[in-house]
């Protein structure tokens, strides 16, 4: 990948990831529907692997990327029982507005 | 070429991000948060981790948000509602999210700056192989029991979905 030189500052990759991870505490904070709440989860977990692999680029560290293939991994398994939490709550509540979920029993 | 590349990429990803956050409807959320994921997996590319690339199309632009997009459509989930909304949250929250924004930026800049005067150690390791080869030594000889151990758990996490999602015999035979 000879045409791929390293042109971009570093520094922007890791901006990047930042705002986006500001970006999803904001949807997590601000979102009111259950399915919502939890696609801003995996939006910071997508930002905080964006900067594994800028550290990893910078480090040459073959092992920054290897950690986010387990983070990618637990995020699968995650978003499976995630959502299997959320049809759960559905079936008892019957709605996915998060202000409507306020009893821990079902 | 690779200054424009990470700013189509870079800008299809913040747009995609603040799309998630506008949208009302789950399913344009959901949608939008696909587009951020592929254009995280070629910034994945620029930076040279190939594998990474392609694993982010395949688990998560793929496996994990037909996930989402399938539980959105089977829980027939509308438009969310604005409940409880205080008056507060527009002027704390603005500054608040400025305020993480700023630490977190102050934080990764100065380990990037860290790493920036070490870098001549980081330098021995150079790459004559190509990513995938390295990588998959490392993964298949130094951390092969953690690999295995991550089977297991999507094993465990299969079972546990099985589990949560199914109704009970009481709830089946009660709507009979």
């Amino acid at each position: 990948m000879s045409f791929l030189q390293h042109d971009v500052p570093l520094n922007w990759y890791l901006l990047l990831s930042t705002v986006l991870f500001s970006l999803g505490v904001v949807g997590f904070l601000i979102k009111r529907n259950l399915i919502t709440v939890f696609m801003s989860i995996e939006l910071m977990l997508n930002a905080v692997n964006l900067s594994f692999v800028a550290f990893a680029y910078q480090w040459h560290a073959v092992k920054g990327q290897i950690f986010v293939f387990f983070v990618m991994m637990v995020a699968a398994a995650e978003a499976a029982v995630g959502l299997a939490i959320i049809i759960a709550v559905f079936r008892a509540r019957n709605t996915l507005a998060v202000d409507r979920i306020d009893l821990m029993k079902l | 070429m690779h200054l424009i590349l990470f700013f189509l990429f870079a800008g299809f990803c913040l747009a995609g991000a603040i799309n998630l956050l506008w949208q009302t409807h789950p399913i344009n959320s959901a949608l939008s948060l696909i587009v951020v994921m592929t254009s995280l997996a070629v910034l994945y590319l620029l930076l040279g981790a190939e594998f990474l690339a392609i694993a982010q199309i395949i688990v998560y632009a793929g496996a994990v948000m037909v996930l989402f997009t399938f539980v959105v459509m089977l829980l027939n989930a509308g438009r969310e509602e604005r409940t409880l909304g205080s008056r507060a949250a527009i002027p704390i929250g603005f500054p608040a999210v400025v305020v993480l924004l700023g630490i977190l930026a102050t934080i990764v800049l100065h380990a990037q700056g860290l790493a920036a005067a070490h870098l001549g150690v980081g330098l021995t390791n150079a790459k004559n192989a190509s990513n995938l080869d390295v990588l998959s030594q490392v993964l298949f000889c130094e951390l092969l029991l953690p690999f295995e151990v991550t089977s297991v758990l999507i094993l465990i996490a299969i079972l546990g979905a099985v589990a949560l999602a199914r109704r009970d015999e009481a709830e089946r035979t009660a709507e009979k």
